[in-house]
């Protein structure tokens, strides 16, 4: 029975928990996976392009990132290089480890989505005097992108979650926040599923959001989700 | 204007063109013929370099390479007078018909906009497809790709245009249409390298005619004596198999 205590202390909470949310969470998201796309990119690229050397590179980053849990890399990045004398910021350190962590699960979709589009794309635009990359931008990547939306979505969706962890270098979300108000209260189990309910309300809004965007990209004149 | 001598290509090992020569001249439309797997479809692209050929010497415009060691920026030269059409058309996807025939002028000629758009809209008009400039490939049937990548080919306005097999991927009632345009394209003089099984549109339109097997020219020269009279008698077997029956 939730006593009219807890209902009190529930209703109060709700927008101290929520403001970190709109304020912390997601501009850390947004931010985050806006390097995150950046990196993907780039490192997609240089694997499906077969770069020299940087191809390697970008398999050893990938291998790095996607092996180590996204929280002894916080860790590593928050509370050990100052070791090393590099001292960072909470959030700063945050948007650090997730860019790249994020960065290296979008780069494998994308570079799935690459190599999913016909080759024929790349010759055709080679045959009407493209550049590489002219044809890349122009015409492969824009295809890419659109097989690898619905998967990126979902990267977006897990990393609005993820975020929580950044509470352990002392980055004041939306979890940090509840955590600090139950400690107070003692009310655990109703604040915790309460900033539970929040995330998914971000979630659902967002998953919303993919539907009506992938409905308005379309594919091309086709089919839907083709 | 196109001169090739010892043209050769393998790939892991097998040989796929042993040695091919072409001569081709200005407003030739030559016809390659073939049964399936002799080397046609390698032949054109080691042309047009997506393939790399292992040896051989082209000639284009008076210019003499090496085929197997050409620079990117030879490369690039070559292809801008050059055009491809392919079996499986590959337009853009992601482009309407209107800019599969613009965007090669866009990016790579840095032409104006407008002006590309209006030359694109006068190519598809040529190919019988004004109506057709706002759609994407996926809305438009096979023949109405095929002649949508032909006005892409011509769009750069090619001094030779290579087609590999333009109508073998498509309905028997859509062969007309795309065979249509290409004729067309063969009255005006254009310069022409086309890889096909319609006999009926080779005999017609075709200057010269060159039959593979295997990698290696068994015959070639002037359409009427290729058709009326072959002389080898791997060419009559092929002619007479490929007759329509009936
Ligand atoms: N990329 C490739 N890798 C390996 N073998 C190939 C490749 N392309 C063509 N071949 C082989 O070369 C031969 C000739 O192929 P192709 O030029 O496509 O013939 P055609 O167009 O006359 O049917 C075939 O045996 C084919 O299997
Ligand atoms: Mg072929």
């Amino acid at each position: 029975m939730i006593s009219e205590r807890l209902l009190g202390i529930l209703l109060e909470s709700f927008w101290q928990i929520l403001l970190p949310g709109l304020a912390v969470t997601i501009p850390l998201t947004a931010v985050s996976f806006f390097f995150a796309m950046v990196i993907a990119v780039l490192t997609a690229m240089v694997q499906f392009a077969k770069v020299p050397v940087l191809r390697h590179v970008a398999r050893f980053y990938i291998w790095v990132a996607r092996g180590t849990p996204l929280l002894v890399q916080l860790f590593v990045v928050f509370y050990g290089l100052p070791d090393l004398g590099i001292l960072l910021e909470p959030i700063p350190a945050a948007i650090i480890v997730f860019s790249l962590n994020e960065g290296a699960y979008c780069a494998e979709t994308v570079r799935a989505a690459l190599e999913a589009v016909p080759p024929g794309q790349m010759e055709a635009g080679r045959c009407v005097g493209m550049s590489y990359l002219q044809v890349m931008r122009c015409v492969v990547l824009p295809q890419a992108m659109r097989i690898a939306f619905p998967s990126l979505s979902n990267s977006l969706i897990a990393m609005v979650k993820d975020t929580s962890l950044a509470s352990n270098i002392t980055v004041t979300e939306m979890f940090m926040e509840t955590r600090r108000i139950a400690s107070a209260n003692t009310e655990f189990l109703g604040l915790y599923i309460e900033v539970g309910l929040i995330y998914l309300l971000f979630c659902t809004v967002l998953t919303k959001l993919q539907r009506v965007v992938e409905r308005r990209l379309g594919s091309y004149g086709g089919p839907a989700g083709r | 204007m196109l001169e090739v001598r010892g043209l050769r290509k393998s790939f892991d090992g097998q040989e796929v063109l042993r040695g091919v020569d072409l001569r081709v001249n200005r407003g030739d439309v030559v016809a390659i013929l073939g049964s399936s797997g002799s080397g046609k479809t390698t032949l054109l692209r080691c042309l047009n370099f997506l393939e790399r050929s292992d040896g051989g010497e082209m000639r284009f415009d008076g210019t003499w390479f090496q085929m197997a060691r050409m620079s990117k920026q030879d490369i690039a030269q070559l292809r801008a007078k050059t055009a491809f059409v392919f079996q499986d058309y590959n337009l853009f996807r992601n482009k309407t018909a209107l800019q599969n025939v613009a965007l090669g002028l866009t990016v790579a000629r840095r032409m104006p906009k407008r002006e590309a758009q209006a030359l694109g809209r006068q190519l598809l008009a040529k190919v019988g497809l004004a109506d057709r400039a706002e759609h994407y490939p996926s809305q438009l049937s096979g023949g109405q790709q095929q002649r949508v990548a032909i006005a892409r080919a011509l769009a750069t306005n090619p001094e030779i245009l290579y087609f590999d097999e333009p109508t073998s991927a498509l309905d028997p009632e859509r062969t007309g249409e795309v065979l249509a345009v290409m004729r067309e394209l063969a009255e005006e003089g254009r310069t022409m390298l086309v890889v096909t099984h319609e006999l009926g549109f080779a005999r017609q339109a075709a200057s010269q005619a060159i039959f593979l097997e295997g990698g290696e020219v068994v015959e070639a020269g002037p359409a009427r004596a290729f058709f009326d009279h072959p002389q080898q008698g791997r060419t009559q077997a092929f002619l007479r198999g490929i007759q329509p029956v009936g």
